[in-house]
């Protein structure tokens, strides 16, 4: 039986496909890669995706990341030139209104909180920083620094907001995750202990839609997943002062040939997508006995998706089950996950 | 210049030409890819210090090369001159550069350092491993002016 089916497949990088982002509407997406261009694709009368709009004069080197706020106005790109810039229409195309310099090299990824408030970006420069943006009608929107937060002590690569809180997530060549919140009395961005259990590079972490679990992917071959514990859990697990703990729960070992470079957890359906540098993607899917403590996950589907290896993996956010993914031969696809119903 | 790391590398003899077949000529025969083709791609990359290929320092052998064609991975192990060799990152990263260029895409390439012969193997590994680093690299204009240097043919 025919699990995922391929919808459409995009051409027109010019090499490696690096990143894409979906829009929150979900009509249209922009993607990335070596070329230094961003894509911005809609929905043409067909119910075809074209390529609506190219951004060319952003970035002077590869573009690691984009990723679209959550009111859906802006839109930012992370560069290997060292540099994020932020996109927006008010002028009714797409402008580049802001360029936010500080790391000291290439920034891997960037990232939106739920708010719109605030935007995280990492580095291999080792620091995650936080900016926030202050915006009034008729006046040029600002970008300030609230945090350098030099917690790793590798190339970081990758950040994730919280779906619901101000909480951030960052994953790192030195094996480990961290996550961040701002301290109530102070509001001084604080560290959590690091989350260790990876032997290698940590590439992507995405939460459920709980935002209580994470799922994070590694150079290791592995996927992993993580619960979060608060004061007085029933398991008796201890907590620091600072509240929760987060404790891996589960690992996915033996499904992946080779790195797993992405990972992303419908916040929809809850099914778990990985993009992995044996050209497929696989989709796991949470057995319906599973033990939240010790959950189990199941692979429902493996894909040959790409011609080399797969670098992301991303949910449609309104429809459930459609998947993009990116891959270092160029090409976008996106599919359409049918459950056995 | 500056000081050589390795003041007197032990030079070792090349191997002999491959021999042409009559199927070489022939364009209609499968010939997939094997361990002496790959060897005979990266044999004459130059050492950084010295003037002589990485085969006459026995960084590369053929012997510690892997090919499997039907599954498209090349795997290669190298051997650095001396333990603490600075330049065994610069090395793999030519390798890399020059099987990038080389190679149709679908080959899955790993440059690895010869287990034991490196005091820092395992950082170098995971750096040369790291394509998104590896892709990092190749943009930086005065690394791949060095790199190029050691990829193109020795002066003879």
């Amino acid at each position: 039986m025919e699990k995922m089916k391929l919808l459409q497949t995009l051409t027109g990088h010019m090499g490696r496909v690096w990143s894409a982002s979906w829009h929150p509407s979900g009509t249209m997406f922009a993607s990335c890669g070596e070329d230094k261009t961003i894509r911005v694709w809609i929905k043409n009368d067909e119910d075809r995706w074209i390529a609506q709009t190219v951004l060319t004069d952003g970035h002077t080197r590869t573009i690691r990341d984009v990723a679209w706020s959550c009111c859906g106005h802006y839109l930012a790109s992370a560069s290997f030139d060292t540099t994020v810039a932020v996109w927006d229409k008010k002028s009714g195309e797409f402008e580049c209104n802001a360029t936010l310099e500080g790391h000291d090299n290439e920034v891997k990824s960037v990232t939106w909180s739920r708010s719109g408030g605030m935007l995280a970006t990492c580095s291999r420069d080792k620091s995650v920083w936080i900016w926030e943006i202050h915006s009034a009608p008729d006046q040029e929107d600002e970008y300030e620094c609230v945090a350098v937060l030099n917690g790793h002590t590798q190339d970081v690569k990758k950040v994730c907001w919280h779906p619901h809180e101000d909480i951030l997530a960052s994953a790192s060549y030195d094996n480990t995750i961290r996550m961040y919140r701002q301290d109530t009395a102070d509001n001084e961005w604080e560290m959590l202990e690091p989350m260790e259990s990876h032997t290698s590079t940590v590439w992507s972490i995405s939460f459920d839609g709980t935002g209580k679990r994470l799922a994070s992917c590694s150079e290791d071959k592995t996927v992993k997943i993580w619960q979060q514990y608060g004061p007085d859990n029933a398991l008796g697990i201890p907590c620091p002062e600072k509240g929760t703990v987060w404790k891996c729960v589960c690992t996915l070992a033996g499904f992946h040939g080779r790195s797993v470079y992405d990972i992303d957890w419908c916040k929809r359906t809850g099914l778990l997508a990985t993009a992995c540098g044996d050209d497929s993607v696989r989709v796991f899917k949470e057995a319906s006995d599973s033990d939240p403590n010790e959950p189990t996950f199941e692979l429902v589907v493996k894909i040959e998706a790409h011609s080399q290896d797969a670098n992301k993996v991303a949910w449609h956010p309104v429809t459930p089950g459609v998947l993009l993914t990116a891959s270092d031969d160029g090409e976008i696809k996106i599919w359409q996950y049918q459950d056995e119903e | 210049m500056t000081e050589l790391e390795n003041i007197n590398p032990n030079v070792y003899k090349k191997c002999e030409d491959r021999k042409l077949t009559k199927d070489d000529e022939d364009e209609d025969v499968v010939d997939p890819f094997d361990e002496r083709e790959i060897f005979d791609l990266i044999r004459n990359i130059n050492d950084p210090e010295h003037p002589l290929t990485l085969e006459e320092l026995h960084v590369l052998e053929q012997s510690l090369i892997t090919v499997n064609n039907d599954k498209n991975t090349v795997s290669i192990l190298f051997t650095p001159t001396i333990p603490h060799c600075s330049m065994a990152t610069l090395i793999g990263l030519s390798i890399r550069v020059k099987l990038l260029r080389a190679l149709p895409p679908r080959f899955k390439v790993s440059v690895e350092i010869n287990p034991g012969t490196h005091a820092s193997e395992h950082s170098v590994n995971k750096q040369l491993t790291d394509k998104e680093r590896v892709a990092a690299a190749l943009e930086n204009t005065h690394l791949m002016e060095v790199i190029n240097q050691c990829i193109g043919t020795p002066l003879k």
